[in-house]
């Protein structure tokens, strides 16, 4: 009798195992019944982004804004045939060891185009997957020069982590009038290491000082961290770290009463930073792509869609704050209908050869890519969350001075 | 010299309250090993679902409810591993539940992220425990301070229930002979059943003290701090309940000078070299005797 219970117990948690194999996909494919069913040809795209992991929140921020994006133009005229589109959503889990399977499922779904993804590593992880397949892919916000660098089917609607790296630097001696920073990012990061090395350069050029740390995968303690840019008098501390480690930057920075503020990029543009911050007295800026109040109508449409359904409020963060990653989906689904129109076909060949004369202007400005594959952009905003609203503050939009 | 204090204070401070996190959830690890000789993988996870369970509760219950009812869940789910996982292998080979506690481990870790979505999820300020509280030039919460005495008050309770109570001496009986323990009238498996739900409720205690200071619970949460905690119990002789609290405040205070020495790559490396030496030198930890176990 105790075997059989045991058995039985040992059974339960056996299934409950296997229903854990696939998590979070099916939400990911909420609007995409009607496509299945409805008749006449699909184009499918694929999105290749993370759902899970560090960067779990902002690639679902960013999937929400193709996913809105869909709901608005759910057609596309190819050819003078009329093709639904299908969004094919895949989960990298913002590892860049699961990126590679991830992507050869994508590539088995029949994808004319790819989107994706947020965070450079899995990007730059699987783009030979991408690149030996033959399918276009297209950067939304991974900023990591290495993704185009050399290749001819990763293009990026973004701006690239040089760029951002002055821009952030400018922003810290002209704003915060900066002396000294500390940067902090994790150890083996792409992303972190790379911007924190075009910051360092950038800033030193200017006379800045910078005091470069980094931290394991796992780390959850940064109190030392913090003591030690304290200690060492900086009067900026740059952290272009994912989400999960930026909360627990900031909660640990208004723990300790740290009065200097905290300085990072596109990443760190997320409610959950809002959220983190509200009610502390630690000042976050950020450099990102779009800044809320820009577009009325097109952010009206959004959150009333957001709210509609509980499923994509909870994938935003639990409220309708508009994220700049969820605006650059926004556009990269219209850039890539935009290249598949010039394109002609379903083909990803073809798809590939048309993108690198797409023109397209978008909620975040013009769009268009220049030899490397990369959009041409000449500025970032910048803005500073509300401790007391727990809202984003426009601040600036900032170029490079006396850029090269 | 007070300066050279002020500036390091902070790093002191955060060492002691990392060190008292680890030990509550060393405690687990060693009292499981003393008894039952099995190293209890899934404990770290433990930890975590408590956390979890933390964030879900506050969703609809008041914080001092939601703090009764983490403890008696992770106190639950750990006497629910124990019988599912563990007591149908007691008569295996001891390498089957060491393997049992690995698909724990991952079971759990995977559950999480099938309830979270992978989205990390920010732990509720428990009033009190987030205040804010200055000592000398550092400025810190409340919870910081209160970790290393909380601690220590708990392993006292365990240490004097370990030796005065009757209890606590069928465990030593059972750690030292499981089968004569047994002939002689001790009930087995409720003595496993209870070191079980001691080191649950202290990795219960942990978790809010823990997750309190670093508001965010992702699936993963549990591995770090479950890894350094395991560490730590072998460091202080595993099966040894003081050795496993001496060894964590060890590993927690060092690990954060370390940082504060500029280092801070080396940090996690530390603690992993100082297993592989203490296993190097002394195998049997600081306080681990040769022959007999204790819990």
């Amino acid at each position: 009798m105790k075997k059989i219970l045991a058995l039985l117990l040992a059974g339960c948690m056996a299934f409950a195992l296997c229903a854990c194999g696939t998590p979070a996909e099916p939400s990911s494919q909420g609007n995409q019944g009607d496509n299945s069913t409805a008749s006449g040809d699909t184009v499918v795209i694929g999105v290749f982004e993370p759902l899970s992991g560090d960067n779990g929140a902002g690639g679902k921020q960013e999937v929400l804004g193709m996913q809105y994006a869909n709901s608005v133009t759910p057609t596309v005229d190819i050819g003078g045939k009329t093709y639904n589109v299908k969004l094919e959503v895949v989960d990298n889990e913002s590892s860049n060891d699961k990126a590679v399977s991830a992507a050869s499922n994508l590539i088995s779904k029949n994808v004319s185009v790819i989107l994706g993804s947020y965070g450079s590593g899995v990007s730059i992880a699987a783009s030979d997957t991408f690149g030996q397949a033959g399918i276009p892919a297209m950067g939304v916000t991974c900023t990591n020069p290495q993704i185009t660098e050399g290749n001819d089917h990763y293009f990026r609607i973004c701006f690239l982590d040089p760029f951002q790296g002055t821009v952030l630097a400018n922003f810290a001696k002209e704003e915060l009038d900066a002396k000294k920073v500390y940067c902090l990012g994790q150890l083996g990061n792409d992303y972190d290491q790379g911007l924190m090395n075009y910051f360092k350069q950038a800033a030193e050029g200017m006379g800045i000082e910078c005091v470069v740390e980094s931290f394991p995968v796992n780390n959850s303690d940064f109190t030392s961290y913090l003591t030690s840019a304290k200690n060492q008098g900086a009067d900026v501390i740059f952290a272009p770290t994912s989400i999960s480690y930026a909360q627990l930057i900031v909660k640990q920075a208004a723990a300790q009463g740290l009065d200097i503020p905290l300085l990072a990029s596109d990443t760190w543009d997320s409610n959950v930073i809002l959220g983190a911050a509200k009610g502390t007295d630690v000042d976050v800026y950020v450099t990102t792509f779009y800044a809320e109040g820009g577009n009325a109508e097109f952010e009206k449409g959004f959150k009333e869609w957001i709210k509609a359904d509980s499923t994509n409020l909870t994938n935003n963060g639990g409220n309708d704050i508009i994220s700049a990653v969820s605006v650059m989906g926004y556009d990269a689904y219209y850039t890539a209908l935009e290249a598949l129109k010039a394109a002609g076909s379903t083909n990803p060949a073809d798809v590939m050869a048309a993108l690198p004369k797409v023109n397209y202007t978008g909620i975040t400005g013009e769009i268009s890519f220049n030899e490397e594959g990369d959009a041409n952009r000449d500025s970032a905003f910048v803005k500073k969350s509300n401790s007391e609203t727990g809202l984003w503050e426009f601040v600036t939009v900032q170029g490079i001075k006396d850029a090269k | 010299m007070s300066e050279f204090l002020s500036a390091n204070l902070p790093y002191l401070l955060s060492g002691i309250s990392v060190g008292g996190q680890y030990a509550l959830i060393a405690i687990g690890y060693t009292m499981v090993y003393g008894i039952l000789r099995l190293i209890n993988f899934a404990h770290g996870d433990v930890f975590m679902v408590a956390g979890l369970v933390m964030v879900y509760a506050t969703a609809s219950l008041p914080i001092p409810v939601s703090l009764i009812l983490v403890v008696v869940v992770t106190v639950a789910l750990g006497v629910l591993i124990e019988k599912v996982a563990y007591k149908p292998l007691r008569s295996a080979p001891r390498m089957s539940v060491m393997i049992s506690a690995i698909g724990v481990s991952y079971l759990l870790q995977n559950c999480a992220l099938y309830f979270t979505g992978g989205l990390p999820q920010i732990y509720p300020a428990v009033p009190f425990l987030s205040e804010k509280i200055k000592i000398g030039s550092a400025t810190t919460t409340v919870v910081t301070v209160i970790t290393p005495i909380l601690t220590i008050f708990l392993v006292i309770v365990l240490v004097t229930m370990i030796k005065k109570t009757k209890v606590g001496m069928a465990m030593r009986a059972v750690s030292r002979d499981f089968e004569t323990s047994e002939l002689m009238g001790i009930k087995i498996n409720n003595v496993i059943s209870m070191t079980f739900a001691i080191g649950c409720f202290l990795a219960a205690v942990g978790s809010m003290l823990y997750f309190t200071n670093y508001n965010s619970v992702i699936p993963t949460s549990g591995a770090m701090p479950g890894l350094k905690a395991f560490v730590a119990a072998v460091f202080g002789g595993i099966g040894s309940v003081p050795g496993a609290v001496i060894g964590a405040f060890i590993i927690g205070i060092c690990e954060n000078i370390i940082k504060g020495l500029g280092w801070t790559e080396f940090s996690d490396a530390f603690t992993f070299v100082l297993l592989i030496v203490i296993l190097l030198v002394k195998p049997t930890g600081i306080f681990g005797e040769k022959s007999t176990d204790k819990v």
